[in-house]
C-alpha cells in the first residue's frame, strides 16, 4: 500500500516521480517497448518495417482521430465499426455507378449524414450516447445489408481504375494512408489545441453545466464532434475501399472497440475533458508495434490481445493513480 | 391515479405492452406475408423461442445486476467462449479417462469455475485499482478473447459426447433443458435482488456510491461479488449451450455483449445505475428474440432485423427520456 500522500521530502520526491511517470507513461513504455523489441529482433526498427506499420495502422487510426474528439467531449461511439463497411460497400458501389471522383464526395455525404443524425441524437436530444451508437451499430450494419443486398461488392474493372491510388499508391517513397494519416492528424490536432472549437471540446467534456453557463452551445459542439467522427470513417471507408478494391459486409466489424482502446491507451479519458490528437496517434502507433514486434519475435497474433489487455489496464491505472494521488483505489 | 404512479406504471409494464404488440403485429402479419402456413403464435414456435432466448438471456440477468451497480461488463462474450473451450477439451484430458460419463459433471464445474475466476479477475480489477469498469472489461474482453486463441490456435475445440447431447436435449413436458434453466436462473436471481440484503445494497451502491459507503456498505466486495456472479452466469449460458452443439469456434460470442446490453435497456435498466428490474430484463430478452423471429416470420432478412433493432433501442431511450427524465433535467439551455 503505497500512500503517496505523505508528507516528508522523500514522499514528495516520490510523489513527483510517480507523476511524472503517469503524466508520460505512454510515452514511456512506448520507447521501453520499441527498445525491447528492437534488441529481440533487428529487423524491428529498420525503415521498411516502421513504415510497414504505420500503413497498417493508417485505417485505424483515422477513425481514432476522430473518435478522440467525441471522447474529449465526454461521449463515445460505438457505431464507427459498423459505419466504416457503410461507407466502404457504398465507395465501392457507387465507384462503378457514378465514376470514382463523383462517387468520392457523395459518399462523404452519405457517411456524414449518419454521423449528423447521432450527433442530433446526442447533442441536441441528449440521448445517452453509448445506447444510441450501440442501436446505431445495428442499425447501420442492417442499412449496409439491405444497401448491398448481402453481397460481396466488388469494383468491375480493378486494373484499369486511379482510384486505387489512395490505398496502394505512394508519395516520394511514402505510402497515401500514411500520408493521410499523419497530414489529418497534423490539421485534427490544430484544430483541436489551437482553435476556439477545441477549446470547446474540452470545456463541454470537462463540465458540460459549467460549460453551458459560460455560454458555450454545448449541444452544437457535440453535434460537430460526430460530424468530425463521420468524416473521419468516411476517409478510413475510402482507404479501405481503394486498398482492397472489394469488400464484404464486415469489414470494419469489431473496428469500434479496437479504436476505443487504442484512445484510451493514448490517455484520454472516458469521463471527458482530456486527451489530446497526437497521443492518440501514438496509442494506434503503439497498438500497430505490438502486433508486429509481437509478430516478429515469432508469437501468434493473438498473443497481442493479452498483451494490450495488460497494457490498457496499466496506462490507465497509473493516470488514476497519479490524480489520486495513490496506488490503491480507496473504495473500502 | 395522478399522473406520476400513471408514468412509473406505463414505465414498468412498457415491456411488456410492446411484447404483446409484437405478438399481434407478427400474428396478423403473419397471416398475409408469411411463407410457412403455420401460425406465429404456435406451441411450439413459442417454446422454441425461449430455447433460443437462453443463452443470452442467462448472462442478461447477471449484466442486469452489473448495470444496476452502475458498471458494465463487455467481457462476457469472451468468457462465453473461454468457459465452453474449457468444458469441451477437458472431457479429453488423460487424468479424467477413467471416469467414464462422469466426466461430464466435472466438465461442467471446470467451465463453471473458469467463468467465475474470469468474473474475480475483472472484480478485483475494479475494486483495487478504481479504474472504470468499462475500461476494465472493454481490455479483458480483448485479454480473454486472446486466451481464447492461445488455447487451440485457430483451430475450433470439439467434442462429441452422446450423454451430454442428450442430457442438453432433454425435455420435461416438452420444455426442454435450456429453457428449464433460463426460467429457473431468472427466478433465483430475482429473489437474490428483491429479498436479500445483497441485491438492497446493489440498488444503494448504484444509486449513490458515496451514500452506499457511508451506510457501512462494503462496495469494493460487493462489486466483486456481481463480477464473479456474472462470470459464472456466462459460463453456464456457455455450458447450457455448447453441451448439445459440441463444438466451439474460437470467435463464438462476439458482440454477445453488445445483444445483451440491448436487452437489459430495452428492459428498462439504467446504464447510470440505482434502478432496474430483472423481471423487465427477461421480458427484455423475450421482446428482442420475439422481434427477430417475427421479421423472420414475415419473410425479412438479417440486415432488416439489425436495423429495427438498432432503432427500437434508440426509440426506447428516448420514450424513456420523455417520460421520466423531463423536468429532472439538471439545465435547460
Amino acid at each position: 500500500m503505497s500512500d503517496l500522500t505523505a508528507s516528508g521530502d522523500g514522499a514528495d520526491r516520490r510523489k513527483a516521480i510517480v507523476n511524472l511517470l503517469a503524466r508520460n507513461g505512454i510515452l514511456i513504455a512506448f520507447a521501453a517497448f520499441m527498445i525491447g523489441f528492437t534488441l529481440a529482433n533487428e529487423r524491428f526498427l529498420s525503415f521498411d518495417n516502421v513504415l510497414g506499420v504505420v500503413r497498417s495502422s493508417a485505417i485505424l487510426g483515422v477513425i481514432a482521430l476522430g473518435v478522440t474528439f467525441v471522447v474529449i467531449s465526454g461521449n463515445l461511439d460505438l457505431s464507427v465499426g459498423s459505419m466504416m463497411s457503410f461507407s466502404t460497400i457504398v465507395m465501392l458501389d457507387l465507384h462503378d455507378k457514378l465514376g470514382p471522383a463523383l462517387a468520392i464526395p457523395v459518399m462523404f455525404a452519405m457517411t456524414m449524414a449518419l454521423g449528423a443524425l447521432i450527433g442530433f441524437l446526442v447533442g441536441y436530444l441528449k440521448l445517452n450516447s453509448l445506447i444510441v451508437t450501440l442501436g446505431m451499430l445495428s442499425a447501420i450494419h442492417g442499412l449496409t445489408l439491405t444497401y448491398s443486398g448481402g453481397k460481396n461488392m466488388d469494383i468491375a474493372d480493378k486494373e484499369g481504375t486511379w482510384f486505387s491510388v489512395f490505398g496502394q499508391g505512394a508519395v516520394f517513397g511514402i505510402p497515401v494512408p500514411v500520408v493521410i494519416f499523419f497530414g489529418l492528424a497534423a490539421v485534427l490536432s490544430l484544430l483541436l489545441a489551437r482553435t476556439a472549437f477545441g477549446r470547446k471540446v474540452y470545456a463541454v467534456g470537462g463540465n458540460g453545466v459549467a460549460a453551458t453557463f459560460s455560454g458555450i452551445p454545448r449541444a452544437r459542439v457535440v453535434f460537430f464532434t460526430y460530424l468530425i467522427s463521420s468524416f473521419c470513417v468516411a476517409m478510413a471507408g475510402l482507404l479501405q475501399a481503394s486498398r482492397s478494391l472489394g469488400s464484404q459486409n464486415t469489414v470494419g466489424q469489431g473496428l469500434e472497440l479496437d479504436v476505443l482502446a487504442a484512445v484510451i491507451l493514448g490517455g484520454a479519458s472516458l469521463l471527458g475533458g482530456s486527451g489530446t490528437v497526437f497521443k492518440t496517434v501514438i496509442g494506434v502507433l503503439i497498438l500497430g508495434f505490438i502486433t508486429n514486434g509481437l509478430l516478429l519475435v515469432g508469437l501468434q497474433f493473438y498473443v497481442q490481445y493479452v498483451v494490450t489487455w495488460v497494457i490498457i489496464i496499466l496506462a490507465v491505472w497509473l493516470d488514476v493513480a497519479a490524480k489520486r494521488g495513490r496506488l490503491w483505489s480507496p473504495i473500502a | 391515479m395522478n399522473n406520476e404512479t400513471l408514468k412509473s406504471f406505463i414505465g414498468k409494464g412498457a415491456i411488456w405492452g410492446f411484447i404483446i404488440l409484437e405478438l399481434i403485429f407478427f400474428s396478423v402479419a403473419g397471416e398475409f406475408f408469411s411463407l410457412s402456413d403455420k401460425a406465429f403464435m404456435d406451441w411450439d414456435n413459442m417454446l422454441l423461442l425461449f430455447k433460443q432466448s437462453a443463452p443470452i438471456g442467462i448472462i442478461a440477468l447477471g449484466m442486469t445486476i452489473i448495470m444496476i451497480n452502475g458498471n458494465i461488463d463487455l467481457s462476457v462474450g469472451a468468457t462465453f467462449a473461454l468457459c465452453a473451450v474449457v468444458m469441451l477439451d477437458s472431457m479429453t484430458w488423460e487424468v479424467f479417462a477413467g471416469l467414464g460419463d462422469w466426466v461430464i459433471p466435472v466438465a461442467w464445474a471446470l467451465a463453471l469455475i473458469t467463468g467465475m475466476v474470469l468474473g474475480l479477475i475483472n472484480g478485483l480489477i475494479v475494486w483495487k485499482t478504481g479504474v472504470d469498469a468499462f475500461i476494465v472489461t472493454l481490455g479483458s474482453m480483448l485479454g480473454f478473447r486472446g486466451l481464447v486463441f492461445m488455447y487451440n490456435g485457430e483451430n475450433p475445440t470439439s467434442h462429441l459426447n452422446w450423454t451430454l447431447v442428450d442430457m442438453a436435449e432433454a425435455s420435461v413436458l416438452g420444455i426442454e433443458t435450456p429453457t428449464i434453466i433460463f426460467v429457473v436462473c431468472t427466478i433465483i436471481i430475482w429473489l437474490l435482488m428483491t429479498r436479500t440484503v445483497h441485491g438492497r445494497n446493489a440498488y444503494a451502491v448504484g444509486n449513490n456510491r458515496e451514500a452506499a459507503v457511508n451506510a457501512g456498505i462494503r462496495v469494493g466486495p460487493h462489486m466483486v461479488w456481481n463480477f464473479v456472479l456474472i462470470g459464472f452466469l456466462a459460463a453456464l449460458s456457455s455450458v447450457v449451450f455448447y453441451s448439445s452443439s459440441g463444438s466451439v469456434n474460437p470467435n463464438d460470442g462476439t458482440l454477445y455483449e453488445l445483444w445483451v446490453i440491448t436487452a437489459v435497456v430495452l428492459g428498462g435498466t439504467k446504464l447510470t445505475g440505482g434502478s432496474g428490474s430483472v423481471i423487465s430484463t427477461f421480458g427484455g430478452v423475450l421482446a428482442i428474440q420475439l422481434l427477430r423471429k417475427g421479421l423472420g416470420h414475415i419473410g425479412a432478412d438479417t440486415a432488416m432485423v439489425n436495423l429495427v433493432i438498432g432503432l427500437i433501442l434508440i426509440a426506447v431511450l428516448f420514450l424513456d427520456q420523455q417520460l421520466n427524465r423531463k423536468g429532472k433535467e439538471e439545465l435547460k439551455v
